[in-house]
């Protein structure tokens, strides 16, 4: 009975937010400019902002999570945070070495109006940046969006003040992920590479974030993509961004500044998405698809229809990000499940909700934004039950009062490991999710089952 | 393992840090990095409580976490409302694992729920007050609460909102329901411990004091700072209760709305962790005469020791005999573990960063399992916390520390009651009782260890890399930064989601955890065989 206080009758709110569906965007930002190499990500406001967004990503991860806070104290605030910024600069470069400083704002900084731009620019005019060495900035305020619009604000000003143009187009093709795993950024680019097509990923947290243990610390581990390849980015051909809320700014500046071809498309989450990622990719770089992925698509087509009377029919309720919840969604329906509800605290407007309700159908209940929480979701939940939910780890007081199997997906997970090493994008990734779906419906079937209906063979 | 005195030099170690520092941070740091000398009781002045260095990686937190996460949090009746952007209720969301158990399972119990105004853009613009009103009217009609606390998050200081002001006027609206604001927007002091304060002060003005009601029971306590992390507080209760004590409030964990307001009734006040709560000590034995010592239940020995003083206090010869009972008992099971551990951890050594009172406690419970503390310092102690309360006179007042308001505190003139009397107190003082004590960290370390206030990541690291230490205590932020090395790491915030490590069965239970943490197989693989010759200097294979 945790969640002893949640009644089954809905009362719509337009002020209070309880359990949110989302958190702020510079966490966001911060793990955006982790997948970049030799980049330390730098929080303008109260050094609190920082020290929460390192402690939720590496509850989330269990790896170092390094970011640096220009620690506002009361003076600042209300005098400008000017000097404690180009403090900031000065120490982390004498101390840290990164290539690069990301900056993102907070909404401390926001508020009192920081112009980061003549910070920077002042920064630069007072040799304070060493040569050959960068600082970025996204601006950030937390009272807009959520963590999904402070990763696609701080991939977007990682395209302004990176890509370049040399007039000369390549044949590489950008790829601008949305706010996923390190695993999923592996797998991306696992397909690329299978398919041979020559590509630039970014941003690209796998081998940052999910590093080994072998017996040394690296302040910028091995992952992150290089500035220079970054750099390349703005003479592509062709761009593919993978989901719309985490990459629509970025997407846009690659077209509109360097006339980059570039689609937007879903999270290759499932068949059908990944599909059309692997089909997209395809037809861009001129290559055929090999006999792996082939093989990798159909081992996920074998399992899904071998075992398709455990999940056929089965009720389903989702939240988390608008494009995780996109290819979730697919990729529930493509199984034959019932997709009850849909549940988004990052504003993604009607079009993320008449997307949700194309693919699941239009009963559906879909909400997102600012009162989208998980109070209402539990409120829902207990109005119309699901077999299983996919959500993050708070969901899991939800799933406890409801005694319904959870699997976790999204952000945050502080419960569970797997999430940064294996993935639920791709073919593999597919296969991955799905066992999970399978194992929740088999363990709960094994757990209900009367005596003489206890099955041996599944 | 090497010996301390066969380390390198405690001086040489601060010399090169300060070395490498750009010369302002250089300055700064000499202050707060001090090789540890106790001559009768004195130790050097340490620089503590001062500004964090823009641009360094600090373990600190704010204001907001100090107040709403850490004092505030654990009392699940006291319904909490953020007021701010979405992120700060997030992420203080059920995070730092303040156990709680309702009597019933109708209890009130709001802990799992994160509440917020989420403010945005337009609340911004044009204030969030109206946004705040609504959302306790959203929250009474949903909750019922006896009690609401509103925490105001930076942008709502700076935007001039009043929480104040909204929280009387939501009062007058709602009689039956005791509204009230905190101003621990993050900027404010520069740590966490501003926002105890902040706490502090208003639970003494607002809530303490409130309902005459006395619980039941003899030797009746308030225990101050003990926030049932991981069930300490269970412990802790388990313990004082088989003494025959009764455990009035818990400041806070597992704690109530009521114990709150008729904490004052209680015949003593004991302090565990001296940071966060002793403001609240101070007051309320000005307010109200409830004397206040220290105690610490974090280690096995240091428990007896405040069990047997807080039977003391009371001077009662069968609660003090019980006292020594429960001692006897529970020792014989401890003092098994613990020499059982301290065969495989004697000589071992380990550092802590952590906490305003943790690093400290800490240190007591490693020795008892002969484990060593080369190195420690807390993240947002006072000096006081490091030399003891006799330095607090001579503590200077910066602008930091004037923004968070100090209260003035007379006798209360009807709830006022002196417990044992002033005269007992000088008698039982002469005799060696302390009471408003707290002699701090560094009298209690050896000579030459390393004092580091605010140790940020890059001290730690070249503490490491000099030191070797077998063990580092510390918090999430820097948990796996040790781990990738090799060395494990104990959270000493979230105790890695275990506990109690409190009285006599925490005792055990960190033990045996330290036991693990040293002794397990798994970081021995931290080496691959082939690392220590990488290249092959002949080869053999199937095809010849």
């Amino acid at each position: 009975m945790l969640l002893r206080h949640t009644p089954k009758e809905i009362i719509e709110r337009s002020a209070l937010t309880i359990n949110p569906a989302k958190t702020c965007q510079p966490i966001g930002a911060m793990y955006a400019a982790l997948g970049v190499h030799r980049c330390l990500p730098h929080s303008h406001g109260s050094q609190g902002c920082c020290a929460y967004h390192r402690s939720a990503l590496t509850r989330h991860y269990a790896d170092p999570i390094m970011a640096s806070t220009s620690s506002f104290t009361e003076g600042a605030s209300v005098f400008g945070g000017q000097a404690n910024l180009l403090e900031s600069i000065n120490n982390v470069f004498a101390l840290y070495d990164p290539e690069i400083i990301a900056v993102n704002t907070t909404c401390l900084s926001e508020v009192i109006g920081d112009d980061i731009t003549q910070i920077l620019n002042k920064a630069a005019a007072e040799n304070k940046i060493p040569h050959g060495k960068s600082v970025m900035y996204a601006s950030t305020p937390s009272f807009k969006g959520s963590h999904v619009t402070g990763y696609e604000n701080m991939l977007s000003a990682i395209v302004q003040n990176f890509a370049k143009s040399s007039g000369k187009r390549h044949n590489k093709i950008t790829i601008l992920p949305s706010f996923v795993e390190p695993s999923d950024m592996s797998e991306i680019k696992y397909i690329a590479e299978e398919l041979g097509a020559a590509y630039i990923m970014y941003p690209d947290t796998s081998d940052v974030v999910n590093g080994p243990l072998d017996g040394k610390f690296r302040m910028y581990p091995k992952g992150g993509t290089p500035k220079a390849l970054i750099e390349e980015s703005g003479d592509s051909e062709y761009a593919i961004a993978l989901g719309q809320t985490g990459t629509l700014s970025a997407a846009k500046l690659l077209d509109s500044k360097f006339k980059v071809k570039t689609k937007i498309i879903d999270l290759p989450i499932g068949i059908s998405a990944t599909d059309a990622f692997v089909d997209t990719l395809r037809k861009i770089a001129g290559v055929s698809v090999p006999e792996q992925l082939v093989r990798e698509r159909g081992q996920l087509v074998d399992v899904l229809c071998d075992k398709n009377q455990y999940i056929y029919g089965k009720k389903v309720s989702l939240s988390g990000d608008p494009d995780i919840l996109i290819g979730l969604t697919q990729f529930c329906k493509d199984a034959g499940m019932k997709i009850l509800h849909v549940l988004s605290g990052t504003p993604s407007g009607g079009k993320f909700v008449k997307r949700i309700k194309e693919i699941a159908g239009g009963d559906v209940i879909v909400k997102e934004g600012a009162q989208a929480d998980l109070f209402y979701f539990h409120q829902l939940i207990k109005n119309d039950k699901p077999d299983l939910i996919l959500g993050n780890t708070y969901c899991k007081y939800i799933a406890r009062d409801m005694d319904i199997p959870l699997i976790r997906t999204g952000f945050p997970i502080y419960d569970r490991v797997g999430h940064s090493y294996f993935p639920i994008t791709g073919y593999r990734g597919g296969l991955h999710l799905l066992i999970k779906m399978l194992d929740a419906f088999m363990d709960r079937q094994d757990r209900d089952a009367p005596e003489e209906q206890f099955e041996l063979v599944m | 393992m090497a010996k301390l005195q066969t380390l390198p030099s405690a001086e040489k170690f601060k010399a090169d840090i300060l070395e490498s520092y750009p010369p302002k941070v250089a300055k700064k740091r000499a202050k707060q990095i001090i090789v540890n000398k106790v001559e009768q009781e004195n130790v050097p002045v340490i620089q503590a409580n001062t500004r964090t260095i823009p641009g360094i990686i600090t373990m600190r937190g704010c204001a907001y976490a100090g107040c709403k996460g850490v004092v505030l949090g654990p009392t699940r009746d006291i319904l909490q409302i953020t007021h701010g952007p979405i992120g700060c209720g997030f992420y203080s969301w059920l995070t730092r694992r303040n156990q709680t158990r309702p009597e019933t399972l109708e209890d009130t119990n709001f802990m799992t729920y994160a509440m917020s105004t989420d403010l945005q853009e337009e609340e911004i613009i044009f204030g969030g007050e109206k946004k705040l009103k609504a959302a306790i009217d959203e929250a009474v009609a949903l909750f019922h609460p006896r009690a609401i606390g509103i925490f105001s998050t930076c942008p709502v200081g700076l935007i001039g909102d009043d929480v104040h002001a909204v929280a009387r006027a939501m009062e007058e609206k709602y009689p039956d329901i005791n509204i009230f604001g905190f101003s621990c927007e993050g900027y404010k002091g520069v740590s966490q411990s501003a926002g105890h304060h902040v706490a502090n002060n208003k639970v003494f003005t607002d809530v303490v004091g409130l309902d005459d009601t006395p619980k039941k029971g003899e030797f009746r306590i308030n225990i101050l700072g003990e926030y049932n992390i991981g069930g300490d507080a269970f412990e802790i209760e388990r313990i004082i209760d088989s003494c025959g004590i009764t455990l009035h409030s818990t400041f806070s964990g597992n704690s109530t709305y009521q114990e709150f307001i008729t904490a004052h009734t209680a015949d003593l006040n004991v302090v565990m962790c001296h940071r966060s709560i002793n403001y609240l000590a101070g007051m309320m034995e000005t307010k109200y005469g409830i004397p206040w010592f220290k105690v610490n239940f974090v280690g096995a020995e240091a428990t007896s020791k405040s069990l047997r003083k807080i039977a003391g206090y009371f001077k009662d010869d069968e609660l003090m005999n019980r006292a020594e009972e429960v001692i006897a008992k529970e020792m014989a099971d401890v003092v098994k573990v613990r020499d059982d551990v301290r065969s495989r951890c004697e000589g071992k050594t380990a550092v802590l960063y952590v906490g305003g009172s943790r690093a400290h406690h800490y240190q007591e419970l490693l020795q008892e399992i002969g484990v060593k503390t080369l190195s420690a310092g807390y993240e947002f102690g006072h000096r006081d916390d490091y030399e003891g309360r006799k330095v607090m006179p001579t503590i200077s007042i910066d602008a930091d520390s004037r923004n968070i308001e100090e209260l003035t505190v007379e006798p209360d003139a009807g709830k006022y009651k002196e417990r044992i009397g002033r005269d007992e107190m000088a008698k039982r003082e002469a005799e060696g009782f302390s009471f408003n004590d707290y002699a701090g960290m560094m009298p209690e370390m050896e000579d030459e260890s390393l004092i580091i206030d605010d140790c940020n990541h890059y001290e730690l690291e070249e503490l490491l890399d000099t030191y070797h230490p077998d063990l580092v205590c510390a918090g999430i932020k820097e948990k796996y930064v040790v781990q990738k090395r090799g060395i494990p790491m104990k959270q000493l915030h979230s105790y890695d989601y275990m506990g109690p490590f409190a009285g006599y069965i925490g005792a055990i239970n960190f033990y045996r955890e330290i036991d693990r943490l040293l002794n397990s197989n798994a970081f021995k693989f931290a080496k691959a065989p082939w690392d220590d010759s990488p290249e092959i200097s002949a080869t053999y294979g199937y095809n010849g």
